[in-house]
């Protein structure tokens, strides 16, 4: 006989097996559309691994393409971390993208330029969050829908910039005109596009966990997350910390917009973002909510996006399975997680 | 400015209003009845998205129209089936789930597509649906041809409006619906089973959500297409709030809706005016957010929403 037990807390080493076990689940449930496809399993998912991460030019670009999942990672982590229930990483990420865009676009030394993109983009994503918190705050609004139908209003916003005041009046294109040369950031190995914003999300994720695990607002954000009313009688101001933390999580957030105009595109678009914000919740759930787990959590993500786009070449498996594998990979760890909850324990027939 | 009006204002207009506003009022009422019932649905988008894409499939395949419609429905129940398993049964975080169910589905929806029907220059479409006019009603002057010249799914649309306020209001599974989403430990010693009445209700908020997409596909735009949702998920989530979990009052923010957009269509076609279009879109979001704000004082929303129910949890 089993029986499911309330569990009260968890080993260490679950933080690591879970998000293996669900990705292997993942894997495992998506090899059937790979079949259905009538491609090899092993073969498919061999070429996306060497695709993505095969080689140190495909190391790189796997790089590129994880930088803004680690700041929505970080940004959905730090929120969800104090229960401030951000959904809108995605309109962030587009407040973000155009604020460094204008910024970009004005001449000035290359240094102060992108320096000054950062502030903007991240002061730009952390005012779009500071609207949810505020109504959660000031009038009890439910911060996750206020937080994802903000998503469309900048999105709309975004599509009237750039089809209208920035529409290329020349080519009649919806884009922005790109950023000035100088304000390009630069590409750290030469004929490669690793650029300097994937180095500062490298380094964003354990300041952020040092944020979380060492100082006084990581300690007052975790707390207000789990026990607001502990928290409160403990003497935090608990509508500051969500305000803090709202400030903080857009901010990240703003960030992947920053590094995707500098070191991408050099101007904004309506496809700017395949939806990174939305997959920042993939990334946070995966990493179990740890900013240290958030870099490999966004690089296995990264790594099936632009492994699937060779798999496609190579075995004829449309691309679009990696959009299926970050969605069961989500489903998958949130049944993983249940683990941490209950255990399942064997009963004696005597018992 | 006569002449403007006059141009807007015609029967054309008013058709094409209620078009707009059909596959809303159907997601719209979907998500109305699972949240009534406690539980958000985020994962209309890609329910809606999943369903557009089988309901097209299944009538290029086998060349009926209904049978996509049942196709598209039984997806919505489907997905609807999932999202019920992991926030009822299983009682995980909705937000994150129906995140989840949107990602899943859309994705499954692209793949699914481009590996039946390969990537083509010219998208494949089908013969859509063809309006009905009703005997004698759609002579009524501009009315008649406006609401009485329709597809048969807007009649089915306009008849589940009442039909949804009947049975949410006039019958003991309504009954048991509001209660399961206002007080479930209180349904739950009046013997009335949260877990079921929850599936029950998300399972039937697929299937308006999959009725949805099917019209999408295969009445207003007779082809599937990546963009075919649009974001017409998430204005169903605003248009609930706005319409505050009514089924009379959410049909109606449809109705709003649908007439800024069909507005916003018309301007942009005539040349008229210098708004961007885009200003109208935000609208129904913007509108929701700042009702939400007021709203939230007379707490309108069903209590239980997001939570899950244990029965063991007191």
């Amino acid at each position: 006989m089993f029986r499911l037990e309330v569990r009260s807390s968890t080993p260490a080493w679950f933080n690591l097996a879970l998000p293996l076990l669900a990705i292997a689940a993942t894997l495992i449930l998506c090899s059937g559309l790979i079949a259905l496809a009538g491609a090899g399993v092993l073969d498919s998912y061999g070429v996306m691994f060497t695709a993505s991460l095969g080689d140190s030019y495909a190391i790189t670009e796997t790089l590129v393409r994880a930088a803004p999942m680690i700041f929505t990672g970080l940004a959905v982590a730090v929120a969800f971390r104090a229960k401030f229930w951000n959904i809108g990483a995605e309109g962030q990420l587009l407040a973000g993208a155009v604020a460094s865009c204008f910024v970009g676009a004005i001449p000035m030394p290359g240094p102060l330029a992108i320096l000054l993109m950062a502030i903007a983009g991240a002061a730009a994503g952390a005012a779009v969050a500071l609207v949810p918190a505020t109504l959660r705050v000031r009038f009890k609004v439910d911060d996750v829908v206020s937080s994802l139908l903000l998503n469309s209003v900048i999105y709309y916003a975004l599509m009237a910039l750039i089809e209208g005041p920035w529409k290329d009046s020349f080519s009649g294109y919806p884009i922005s005109p790109p950023i000035e040369d100088s304000a390009n950031f630069p590409v750290l190995i030469e004929g490669t596009r690793l650029h300097l914003g994937v180095v500062v999300a490298l380094i964003a994720a354990p300041l952020i966990w040092f944020l979380i695990a060492r100082t006084t607002l990581g300690f007052r954000i975790r707390v207000t997350g789990e026990n607001p009313e502990a928290a409160r009688y403990g003497g935090i101001h608990v509508e500051r910390v969500l305000l803090s933390t709202a400030l903080l999580s857009g901010a990240l957030a703003g960030l992947a917009g920053v590094g995707e105009v500098g070191g991408v595109h050099f101007q904004v678009m309506s496809d700017i973002s395949p939806g990174y914000g939305y997959s920042g919740i993939v990334v946070a759930m995966l990493a179990r909510l740890n900013p240290l787990g958030v870099v490999p959590a966004a690089i296995f993500l990264a790594a099936v996006m632009t492994g699937a786009e060779a798999m496609s070449r190579a075995t004829g498996v449309p691309a679009f399975l990696s959009d299926v594998i970050q969605g069961t990979a989500l489903l998958a760890m949130l049944v993983a997680l249940l683990f941490t909850a209950y255990r399942i324990r064997r009963v004696g027939a005597s018992s | 400015m006569s002449a403007v009006f006059e141009q807007i204002f015609q029967v054309g207009f008013l058709a094409a209003i209620i078009r707009i506003a059909t596959p809303l009022a159907f997601a719209t009422l979907g998500e109305m009845f699972s949240e009534r019932a406690g539980v958000l649905n985020l994962g209309i988008e890609g329910i809606m998205l999943l369903s557009a894409m089988t309901g097209f499939t299944a009538t290029s395949l086998s060349g009926s129209l209904w049978l996509g419609v049942l196709a598209a429905v039984l997806t919505g129940m489907l997905m609807g089936a999932l999202h019920a398993l992991f926030t009822v049964a299983l009682g995980l975080s909705q937000h994150v789930c129906g995140i989840g169910v949107t990602l899943f589905s859309s994705g499954l929806a692209y793949f699914l597509y481009r590996l039946i029907f390969g990537q083509q220059s010219v998208p494949p479409s089908i013969k859509g649906f063809q309006t009905l006019p009703i005997p004698v009603l759609s002579d009524i002057p501009v009315l008649g041809p406006a609401i009485f010249n329709q597809f048969t799914l807007v009649y089915m649309a306009i008849l589940a409006i009442p039909l949804a306020a009947f049975v949410l209001y006039r019958t003991p599974w309504g009954l048991s619906v509001r209660m399961v989403g206002e007080n479930p430990r209180a349904a739950d010693s009046a013997g009335v089973s949260v877990i079921a009445t929850r599936f029950q209700v998300v399972i039937l908020g697929g299937a308006l959500m999959g009725l949805a997409g099917a019209f999408l596909s295969m009445a207003q735009f007779n082809a599937f297409t990546f963009g075919v949702v649009s974001g017409r998920g998430w204005v169903a989530i605003a248009l609930v709030v706005f319409g505050r979990w009514d089924p009379w009052r959410s049909a109606g923010a449809a109705l709003l809706f649908a007439f800024v957009d069909a507005l916003q269509l018309r301007m942009q076609a005539s040349g008229l005016g210098h708004i961007p279009y885009e200003a109208f879109l935000m609208l129904p979001f913007i509108f929701t957010i700042v009702a939400m704000a007021f709203m939230s004082r007379n707490a309108v929303a069903p209590s239980a929403l997001l939570k899950p129910f244990r029965r063991e949890e007191r």
